[in-house]
């Protein structure tokens, strides 16, 4: 085994001194999707529009795999990188630890982690402020609402979650501080992302409960709560990628997560030779969060509501309003 | 808490049973008759993507129902091929069941709709609506009994009226037929159904059918009434729940609706109060969501009193030696 490492550095120390350009033409990025699936219509699914993307512009060829289950998170990573992937770009929190002991172990690999920082040198973490864009659509929530209750329906109950809830409870209350916010989580285990029946439960629980916009971060069991409060003729807030389409007219608006920037600029700076390794935050300043109009909700999105959510991203940009981050203390101060 | 938050317990509760007691009087046909069936996760599975799946094509949720009816009969008549005539061990065969309808949902799903194992959202006439009964609304305003009518009884899917009938049916079946009378026979002593004349393979293979039927209608309503359309593992283990609903009802019809709407309110009830005070403690969300998992494990270990299985569950028939 030491022995092929020994070769395989070689060979790429050989590919590295013969030029750039030579050793871009061997290395293609290599994509790892990660469970919920390629077209799930949020997280996933925007990874891999980046990806595409980037293959219709520069013409490039990337490898790409799917997870089937938990387990093959690091055999899968590892044989990207056997493979002669580079970057390659893994999705999710949860590859995280199997990242911190894969990286070290290919160093002519770089890694592209996305959300989640892994303290690698060879590893390019890439998290976003999902909290400031929870923060727009939670205003937007509120102004739109006319009971006076928002809610929020997460997947899994893991703190990357509920920095979206947090997020979306500072927004309501920033409008109205009177705003009741109900959160529920769907479940605590991986379930909990493709149970789109328990999604609508919930959904149809916070409507009983006087919630008229509901904010759903929950991946396949977003489809379920947004199904719900289509049928019960309330608003939705989609996430990740934009879900205005899903129902046209009856989705406020999407939080979106430029997930599909994130990959597209790693491959490209990658492709250039100039991918740099180290966190990098994708904020409202750089595009990396916002919220999603379009044809399909622009006849619920008033010219107020636009006006403050403009002003309220720029202050946030400038550092005047601080939406807190629930991942920096485990706590929320809005609910 | 009040009337009303209770009344939308109940009304939350129904829903959520619903696919619970359609599953168990499946199970309960099929342990009744001695093949045990740790499948019916994977049948109503297969179902909830089948019914999906020609619902979106045909634009007919009833033809999507006879579909996922049909899919879970196939998965049904292996079930049946491997354990009732092949003498093959019954629980390995239900685990297989379960594993090929988790993969070939996704496989087949993505070959057809390439949207990665889901099937397009379900509109219109290709989904199960509410149902208003008569009179809902006239009778609201009585108290007590009227809302208890309208909001709890009225509203429900036809699937859900469906289920909570097939509870007299099934005792009915079971306890006041020749056939019923047979079938349990063929669960407790196979041998002496046997020696009556009557065959005991046709017997087994009448009730994994049954099963098969009530699975099918089961995962139609997952995927068709509760949400709009297929999702990969959307069972939810949902299957599991019902067998052990089953084992706590003693593998009786009325007891069995009753464990059914007990889990589902507990569901109903862990998804209301995600953060309940109690004593000025807060009970954390896992806690209130992992309480129909606790119940199953208080169960098991005894609290329902003994639960004795039919006789000759899980062994299969040998005529001659």
């Amino acid at each position: 085994m030491t022995t092929i490492k020994t070769l395989m550095g070689a060979a790429a120390t050989l590919a590295l001194t013969a030029g750039l350009a030579a050793a871009d033409a061997h290395s293609s990025p290599g994509l790892i999707i990660d469970l919920g699936g390629k077209f799930d219509k949020s997280f996933n699914e925007s990874a891999y529009n980046g990806a595409q993307r980037w293959v219709e512009e520069t013409g490039g060829e990337y490898a790409e795999t799917e997870l089937a289950n938990e387990a093959q998170r690091e055999q899968t990573m590892r044989r990207m990188a056997e493979r002669g992937a580079n970057p390659v770009v893994v999705l999710g929190f949860a590859n995280g630890s199997t990242l911190d002991v894969v990286a070290p172990d290919y160093p002519d690999t770089d890694f592209v982690i996305v959300d989640m920082v892994v303290d690698q040198p060879n590893v390019k973490s890439i998290v976003f402020s999902e909290h400031e864009g929870s923060y727009l659509v939670g205003m937007m929530a509120a102004m739109a609402s006319e009971t006076g209750t928002v809610s929020f329906v997460g997947g899994m109950d893991v703190p990357i979650i509920s920095k979206f809830a947090c997020g979306y409870a500072q927004g309501a209350k920033a409008v109205n501080p009177e705003m009741n916010v109900i959160v529920n989580m769907t479940g605590t285990t991986p379930t909990a992302w493709n149970d789109p029946v328990k999604g609508a439960e919930l959904t149809k629980s916070q409507i009983s409960q006087g919630s008229d916009v509901v904010f759903a971060a929950a991946g396949g069991t977003g489809i379920g709560v947004l199904q719900a409060a289509a049928d019960a003729d309330i608003l939705s807030i989609g996430v990740d990628s934009n879900q205005n389409y899903l129902h046209p007219g009856e989705v406020l608006t999407s939080m979106i997560k430029r997930v599909d920037n994130a990959v597209y600029d790693a491959f490209t700076a990658a492709a250039a030779g100039e991918l740099e390794t180290g966190i990098s935050v994708m904020g409202l300043s750089n595009d990396g969060v916002g919220f999603a109009l379009d044809e399909n909700n622009e006849a619920l999105v008033t010219p107020e509501m636009i006006a403050a959510v403009e002003d309220a991203k720029a202050k946030i940009i400038a550092g005047e309003i601080v939406v807190h981050d629930f991942l920096s203390d485990n706590t929320c101060p809005a609910y | 808490m009040d009337l009303l938050t209770l009344l939308q317990l109940f009304d939350s509760s129904l829903r959520l049973s619903t696919p619970l007691l359609l599953a168990c009087l499946a199970g309960l046909f099929s342990e009744r008759a001695g093949i045990f069936d740790i499948g019916l996760e994977g049948k109503m599975l297969a179902s909830a993507f089948m019914s999906a799946a020609i619902a979106s094509y045909t634009g007919s949720v009833w033809i999507g129902l006879l579909a996922g009816i049909g899919a879970s009969l196939v998965l049904a008549l292996v079930h049946g091929v491997a354990s009732i005539t092949f003498r093959g061990n019954q629980l390995i065969s239900g685990v297989a069941i379960n594993f090929l309808a988790s993969g070939l949902t996704v496989v087949i799903g993505e070959a057809w709709f390439a949207l990665g194992g889901r099937t397009p959202q379900l509109e219109g006439a290709s989904r199960f609506h509410e149902l208003m009964l008569p009179l809902a609304d006239p009778l609201r305003g009585i108290p007590l009994l009227g809302p208890i009518y309208s909001d709890v009884i009225s509203g429900h899917t036809i699937i859900v009226y469906l289920s909570l009938a097939m509870v007299p049916l099934s005792w009915w079946v079971l306890f006041r037929t020749r056939f019923g009378l047979r079938l349990r026979a063929v669960g407790e002593n196979p041998a002496a159904v046997d020696t009556a004349g009557v065959s005991v393979v046709g017997l087994r293979y009448a009730a994994v059918l049954i099963c098969g039927v009530l699975c099918g209608i089961a995962g139609a309503y997952l995927a068709t009434a509760l949400s709009a359309g297929f999702v990969k593992e959307m069972s939810a283990g949902r299957g599991f729940i019902a067998l052990a609903a089953l084992i706590f009802a003693k593998w009786r019809p009325w007891h069995a609706m009753g464990a059914c709407l007990l889990f589902g309110f507990l569901e109903a009830f862990g998804n209301r109060y995600q953060s309940l005070e109690l004593f000025g403690a807060d009970v954390p969300v896992q806690l209130m969501q992992a309480l129909p998992y606790i119940l199953v494990v208080l169960i098991l270990a005894g609290l329902g009193g003994k639960a004795i299985p039919p006789r000759a569950g899980g062994e299969p028939y040998v005529k001659e030696r």
